[in-house]
């Protein structure tokens, strides 16, 4: 059984149809890139695969579990799938170190020592070790994404969920999250990831979709997506980022 | 001029009779409104929360305890308590604790709007973030938001400080003997220096409101730095 | 005439047990309810008179505080200040109780032969309030950006016309509901005026109250009174925001 499944998805925002009938399937370890012009859904979508937003056909199942099910404790779901937004979203009144060691000790009641250990060796491993006593304002935009995901990998999830990590960000900094990206990538984790990043597509995605409002518009591994798109809206799209 | 009559009674104004009798005047002022706020805030704190609740029995009661309150006068709500509480508790409530209750209900109300604004007006990214790595609704509140939140608000409790420090001056109007009651006691009995009791006493508020403005005012200033913003 | 004294209690037969009867068609007809028609009518009166002198004077103090003019300046954020920090009841005493020791004899002797009580409360109510609005009328001008002033000089408006025709409109938007929320302020503390005897609602609802011991109708209809007032007026304070203030984001 794959990772997620997601089968004929449906949101509406009051009348406005945001998804209209979204089927995807996620195996474990695969990275999947989604990309599309904004105001698609994309954000919308992953969104739904922690239930960040609510959503009104359709099923998702998450390692074997329909996420809806009145017997999924939503709290635990959410500790399995990591997410890291476009805006960082650190907590600006805690430290760093704080930060990340928050929803082990709170919600996985980990022992105060060992979440630290934790978390200095997740910033360690995303190159911001030295800084772990700063206050997220101290820090640069580039540091505060990837002390986010860290904060993310502290729950030890199955599943990461990025939305337009690097759209923030100052170009010079774009790689250093990137890196630690491609290293989760290639570390095997579940990733998906909403990004028009095509370089780190092509590197690690193992698929990339394009959506266009509100569907799946078309799915290919990357070279194929890139070298030879079928749709002329895909070709559209892509003729205006690369 | 007569400010010989303030200076010989200004010990009055400032704690009563005390020790020989009750304590009252401006330390009595102090009393009631350092109980008022304190009960308050834990009023307002917990409506302020149901007001934003998503379910409709929490925020509905609380939208109209608020609204209520807001729209009514203090004085009347004074006199509601005054008038009520005998008919409720079925004996006589001492006058003291009745003013506390009234404040309380009355200072609770904004105390919540307060809290309600303040928790709005943190970017949704935090509690996003924070239920994202699954901490609970309560313990996104309790970790994440509202350490934020309230620190963005105590400018704002300051100034509802003030303004219940000026509103204890109700009381007098029940017969509670706090700095403004004592001062009509004096000008009732003197008769002679209005003008010169009032103007004394007027001052007598202004410093401690004035401090504590000015206080909120620096407060705002510094919170300005360490704050969550939407980019 | 209550002068100053506190409020009585129901006396102890009024004290409404199990047994008290609910006499609506009494404070809602008759004699009573012209009595709480003419306290409402009073309410109005000095609360209109009360909000146009203070908007009045609120402007002056807040074109005091933003001239360059030090002297006048600290003079206007005095008066803000001052009486903002002080209780709007001693207040009122102040100016009952204490003006006439410092009033010229030909005033006082006027206002003794008129309605004493009324003019000291719209005095006491317009000085309270002017300081209010004076703050907000002088940060709401505070709150559009420099850059506002510097963009409409740049295209070639002189500084009147870039007052006249992008600054004042945009600080009027902002400043009105503030201003809303002042006078509804003002009304609910026109209640205060009742201890200097001036007859308004509350008043009247307590009059009735010693007169028929049917205190809780009369307080019901008076709260109700000021309830009604203040759902309209936040009411149009909402609609005003959702039309205008969303116009405005810098
Ligand atoms: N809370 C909401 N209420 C109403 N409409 C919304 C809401 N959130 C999003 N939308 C609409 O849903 C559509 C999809 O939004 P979504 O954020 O998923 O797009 P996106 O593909 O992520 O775009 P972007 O690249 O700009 O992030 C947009 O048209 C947006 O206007
Ligand atoms: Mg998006």
């Amino acid at each position: 059984m794959a990772m997620i499944e997601v089968n004929k998805l449906h949101k509406w925002y009051g009348d406005f149809h945001v998804l209209q009938g979204i089927s995807e399937n996620v195996e474990k370890g695969e990275v999947l890139v989604i990309c599309g012009p904004s105001g698609s859904g994309k954000s919308t979508f992953i969104r739904c695969i922690n239930r960040l937003e609510d959503y009104q056909k359709g099923t998702v199942f998450f390692d074997g579990k329909d996420i809806h099910d009145k017997g999924v404790d939503i709290n635990k779901l959410r500790a399995e799938i990591g997410i890291v937004f476009q805006q960082f979203n650190l907590y600006p009144h805690l430290t760093v170190l704080k930060n990340v060691t928050l929803a082990p000790i709170k919600v996985k009641n980990a022992p105060r020592e060992e979440a630290e250990k934790l978390a200095l060796s997740l910033l360690e491993r995303v190159g911001i070790h030295d800084q772990a006593h700063k206050y997220p304002a101290e820090l640069s935009g580039g540091q505060q994404q990837r002390v986010a995901i860290a904060r993310s990998l502290a729950m030890k999830p199955k599943v990461m969920l990025f939305d337009e990590p690097t759209s923030a960000l100052d170009p010079e900094m774009i790689n250093e999250v990137l890196n630690v990206m491609k290293d989760l990538a290639r570390e095997g984790m579940t990733m998906l990831c909403v990004t028009h990043e095509m370089g780190f597509a092509r590197e690690v995605a193992d698929r990339v979709i394009f959506m266009d409002g509100g569907v799946v518009v078309e799915q290919a591994p990357p070279d194929e997506f890139f070298s030879n798109p079928t749709h002329e809206r895909t070709k559209a799209f892509l003729k205006e980022i690369l | 001029m007569r400010f010989d009559v303030v200076f010989k009674n200004f010990d009055y104004f400032l704690w009563g009779a005390f020790p020989e009798g009750p304590l009252g005047g401006l330390a009595m002022t102090i009393i009631l409104a350092a109980v008022s706020i304190f009960l308050a805030f834990w009023v307002g704190l917990g409506f302020g929360l149901m007001r934003n609740s998503k379910k409709p029995w929490l925020r509905y009661p609380a939208m109209v305890y608020v609204e209520l309150v807001r729209g009514t006068p203090l004085l009347l709500l004074i006199f509601w308590f005054y008038f009520l509480a005998p008919v409720i508790v079925g004996y006589s409530v001492p006058e003291l604790q009745t003013t506390v209750v009234a404040l309380v209900v009355f200072t609770g109300a904004y105390i919540a709007e307060i809290v309600r604004a303040g928790i709005m007006a943190l970017p949704k990214g935090q509690m996003e973030a924070a239920r994202g790595t699954g901490l609970s609704h309560f313990q996104a509140m309790r970790y994440v938001i509202l350490p934020q939140s309230l620190r963005n608000m105590i400018p704002s409790f300051v100034n509802q400080f003030v303004s219940l420090t000026k509103d204890t001056s109700l009381a007098s109007t029940i017969g509670v003997l706090e700095l403004t009651r004592c001062a009509e006691q004096v000008s009732n009995r003197t008769l002679n220096a209005p003008m010169e009791i009032y103007v004394t006493i007027l001052i007598m508020y202004f410093v401690i409101c004035y401090c504590l403005t000015s206080y909120s005012r620096r407060l705002e200033k510094q919170l300005s730095r360490y704050q969550a913003r939407d980019r | 005439m209550n002068w100053g004294a506190p409020l009585a209690r129901p006396s102890k037969e009024t004290e409404p047990a199990l047994n008290y009867q609910f006499d609506w068609q009494l404070v809602l007809s008759g004699e009573y309810a012209q009595w709480l028609t003419d306290g409402v009518l009073v309410t109005l009166e000095i609360s209109a008179v009360s909000l146009l002198l203070s908007l009045l004077l609120g402007t002056i103090v807040a074109v005091m505080r933003m001239t360059r003019f030090k002297p006048l300046e600290w003079l206007g954020l005095a008066y803000t200040e001052f009486f903002r920090n002080t209780p709007l009841l001693v207040q009122i005493y102040f100016w009952y109780f204490g003006s006439s020791q410092v009033l010229p004899d030909v005033i006082n002797k006027w206002l003794y032969a008129h309605d004493f009580e009324f003019a000291a409360g719209v005095i006491s109510l317009t000085v309270y309030t002017s300081a209010f609005i004076a703050e907000e009328i002088r940060s709401g001008i505070f709150s559009i950006p420099k850059n506002q002033l510097e963009a409409s000089r740049a295209i070639g408006l002189s500084f009147i016309q870039a007052y006249r025709y992008v600054i004042l409109p945009q600080a009027f938007r902002i400043i009105i509901p503030p201003l809303i929320s002042q006078a509804l302020n003002l009304i609910k503390n026109s209640s205060l005026v009742m201890v200097i005897g001036v007859m308004d609602i509350f008043y009247m609802a307590k009059q009735i109250e010693s007169y028929s011991f049917h205190g809780f109708e009369a307080f019901t209809v008076a709260t109700l009174i000021y309830l009604s007032i203040s759902l309209v007026v936040s009411l149009c304070i909402n609609l005003y925001d959702k039309h205008y203030l969303r116009q405005i984001s810098y």
